[in-house]
């Protein structure tokens, strides 16, 4: 099963590659991995997104918060949580495509941020299978390029990874 | 307020931790910790002739002691040396400390000469690792390292120094920091109470139950709270390797190590329990064998510091994070208020426990008949008669090391000492000196082949640079004996590469170092050898035991097998 893990870590160097190495090392998998600072200059925030059996996300979890530098870690499958994911996709604009592409586009709630005569640069927010969705109605026109950032996630209501609770 | 430089920081802190012993090689990056040592007598800097040797005795030091073993190496190929021991002492969860030299800081990543990113290689065998970017926090990083070393599982921290880091004209204020604070880090000390309380009610009521106790019960302290719990509930008690002397084993609920060459009555005991109440083990693949056909009929109960080793192999029916001490401290002030309910179960366990031992009494193997090589069982019995059973014992790897863990017999914790969880050959000679530095008054005896041995032997420079006097007894079967057990049995005797062709004349070799080398090949000489070995314990001796190179290590578990599938000797199988 898919597990998005968020994950509190000392904003220190090398701390990033002990957790990217963690998983190697194991033998653990890692489908997408989220990293930037949060609004305390001390700490970053990771999510990872895995896949594994009960046993095996019970193993990746009990590793991750062995490493000195986590200092907290959220399953955010184990509960209600959004997950939002940004993409960056030039596709082919030309001729009657151009049309097709801004009504997928619009369908899809995504927005055109950069514009040639031939290129659009497409900018899309969602889960991971809209994304994938939109690059899948996409296909047929001719995808270029994409980037995207990987799953960052939160949970539901009240409930705060942070290191006051 | 004193000002010190980055280097005098190192030394005075090393002094104010009550270090006595480091042991290291120097080079460029490390100089100035070199001449920081130099200008102060406390802390006493042992050289060893390899990176590797230094991280070895400290790791026997750390496993005799109980305290973290210190070692200081330059950059590059210093540190890179230093892998192995490092690596070893992960495996067995040692406390160690590591000081690595680094080129100056503005050549980090410049590929400068002997530059190596040593926090990069070693991250995955160490606990925690340090880069030093300030002077200033030089303390600081040492208070934490040590304490992350020794405390929870513990495990070897390495610090990375860049030069400009020591240099003698920065000067900062130094203050030894009596305690670390990490917020990211609380090891755990009590168990949940309701889980102690449910391993209790399974250990009243078990049918067949057998505690089995490993290096967590020793580095926890613990071997006194394990005997009690055991004698309270006349409970049979199986040790892993890294467990051996946690519980005596001349008591009679001693059933000795488990596992590919452990005792036949352990095997057949675990394999056959309804209950195994692991502490401080990790269930390692070397004991369990096939994990699927693992004790078929046991609920496990399983009591470590670590979560992250309890169902890592063996699911755990009772899970209990705790260290081993508090944990069975708790259960034995709860048996005071329970009643136990299985006397007579228990009686009829023992009855059967009684059978398996019976059944190999007597059988373990054949000693030599007069004229016939020695076999290396009955010198390792006959080293244990020589020093009354309490001589600190180390080993490297092989047959060697199997026939010292079945054959010495261990009354006490920290006595045993053995490279378990990588089984690093060359591990001994220095694990072995960095005991004998600390303990000059004991007996420590090494038990190694020659295959082992001559992986380290370049360290008789150091014991004769600074006095260590080991008792090396060399178990020379002129081969590499247990890879050619292994050829023996799985590759129709095809001996690739385990014959060692060319075996150095020991006694020259001891010679030329000033030491003294016996060589013994029959039965009738060897106690004369033994007497002159043990005379005095301050003198090396090395002595060269001429045993039979087709000797076996029996038991062993048959490949993918259960616990209880052994073979017996060349001809018998369970």
């Amino acid at each position: 099963m898919r597990h998005i893990i968020s994950i509190l870590m000392e904003n220190e160097p090398g701390a990033l590659s002990r957790v990217v190495g963690l998983f190697s090392q194991r033998n653990f998998n890692i489908e997408t991995l989220n990293v930037a600072p949060t609004e305390d200059e001390t700490l970053s925030r990771l999510t990872v997104t895995t896949n594994g059996d009960d046993r095996i996300i019970e193993q990746i979890t009990k590793h991750l918060n062995k490493l000195i530098d986590v200092v907290k870690l959220v399953d955010l499958t184990e509960g209600a949580h959004i997950e939002r994911e940004l993409m960056l996709v030039k596709v082919k604009a030309l001729g009657s495509a151009r049309d097709e592409v801004k009504r997928t586009v619009d369908i899809f709630r995504a927005q055109i941020v950069d514009v040639t005569p031939s290129v659009y640069t497409v900018q899309i927010t969602g889960d991971a299978q809209k994304l994938d969705a939109f690059l899948q109605a996409m296909g047929p026109v001719g995808v270029l390029e994409v980037a995207r950032t990987g799953v960052a996630g939160i949970a539901r209501g009240e409930k705060l990874l942070s290191i006051q609770t | 307020m004193e000002l010190l430089s980055g280097a005098d920081m190192i030394a005075r802190f090393l002094k104010d931790e009550g270090v006595e012993y480091i042991y290291g090689y120097p080079g460029g990056a490390a100089l100035h910790i070199y001449d920081a040592l130099f200008r102060q007598e406390e802390v006493k800097h042992i050289l060893v002739r390899h990176e590797q040797a230094a991280t070895h005795m400290a790791d026997g030091y750390a496993r005799a002691s109980g305290r973290p073993g210190v070692v200081l190496v330059t950059s590059g190929p210093g540190a890179t040396n230093a892998v192995t021991g490092i690596a070893t002492a992960y495996m067995d969860s040692i406390p160690m400390v590591v000081i690595c030299g680094q080129v100056a800081s503005h050549l980090i990543g410049e590929d400068a000469f002997q530059e190596t990113d040593i926090v990069g290689v070693t991250r995955p065998i160490v606990k925690h690792s340090f880069s030093i970017r300030h002077p200033s926090e030089i303390p600081e990083v040492m208070r934490k390292a040590f304490y992350l070393a020794a405390t929870g599982r513990p495990g070897p921290v390495v610090i990375d120094i860049p030069k400009d880091m020591t240099a003698p004209t920065e000067r900062y204020e130094y203050v030894y920091p009596k305690k670390a604070k990490i917020r990211s880090y609380n090891p755990v000390t009590r168990g949940h109470t309701g889980q102690i309380r449910k391993a209790v009610d399974m250990l009243l009521k078990a049918q067949r139950p057998v505690l089995f106790a490993g290096g967590g019960v020793i580095t926890g302290r613990a071997s006194e709270a394990l005997t009690d719990l055991a004698r309270r509930l006349d409970i049979p008690v199986i040790t892993s390797l890294m467990g051996i002397g946690a519980y005596p084993q001349n008591d009679r609920q001693s059933l000795g190590w488990p596992g590919m060459h452990g005792s036949y009555e352990s095997n057949m005991a675990m394999h056959e329990s309804d209950l195994v109440v692991g502490i401080g083990v990790r269930f390692d693949d070397r004991v369990t064998n096939n994990v699927s056909k693992f004790c078929p009929g046991a609920r496990i109960v399983h009591i470590d510091v670590d979560p992250s080793s309890i169902s890592k192999t063996v699911r755990a029916d009772v899970p209990i994070v705790g260290a081993a001490d508090s944990v069975l401290n708790e259960m034995l002030g709860m048996l005071s208020e329970r009643e136990q309910e299985n006397r007579e179960a228990l009686d009829e366990w023992w009855r059967r426990i009684d059978g398996w031992r019976g059944e190999r009494q007597g059988k373990l193997y054949e000693p030599a008949a007069p004229g016939e090589p020695l076999k290396p069982q009955q010198v390792i019995e006959a080293v244990h008669r020589a020093t009354n059973g309490d001589a600190y014992v180390v080993t490297d790897v092989g047959q060697h090391q199997m026939f010292a863990a079945q054959y010495y017999k261990f009354n006490r914790p920290n006595h045993w000492i053995s490279s378990s969880g990588l089984g690093t050959m060359g591990y001994g000679f220095p694990a072995a000196m960095g005991i004998k530095l600390s303990y000059p008054e004991e007996q420590v005896v090494l038990f190694t082949g020659e295959g082992s041995f001559q992986m380290m032997m370049q360290e008789l420079s150091t014991c004769k640079q600074f006095g260590i006097a080991v008792k090396i007894i060399n178990l020379n079967n002129a081969s590499l004996g247990m890879v050619r057990q292994w050829q023996d049995l799985n590759y129709k005797s095809r001996h690739a590469h385990s014959y060692v062709e060319s075996m150095p004349d020991f006694e020259k070799l001891l010679a030329a170092y000033g030491f003294r080398a016996i060589t013994v090949s029959n039965e009738e000489d060897l106690p004369a050898a033994l007497d002159a070995t043990f005379r005095s314990k301050d003198e090396l001796v090395f002595l060269d035991v001429h045993v039979d190179p087709y000797e076996h290590v029996y038991p062993m578990q048959v490949p993918q097998g259960a616990m209880r599938d052994m073979l017996l000797s060349k001809t018998e199988r369970t």
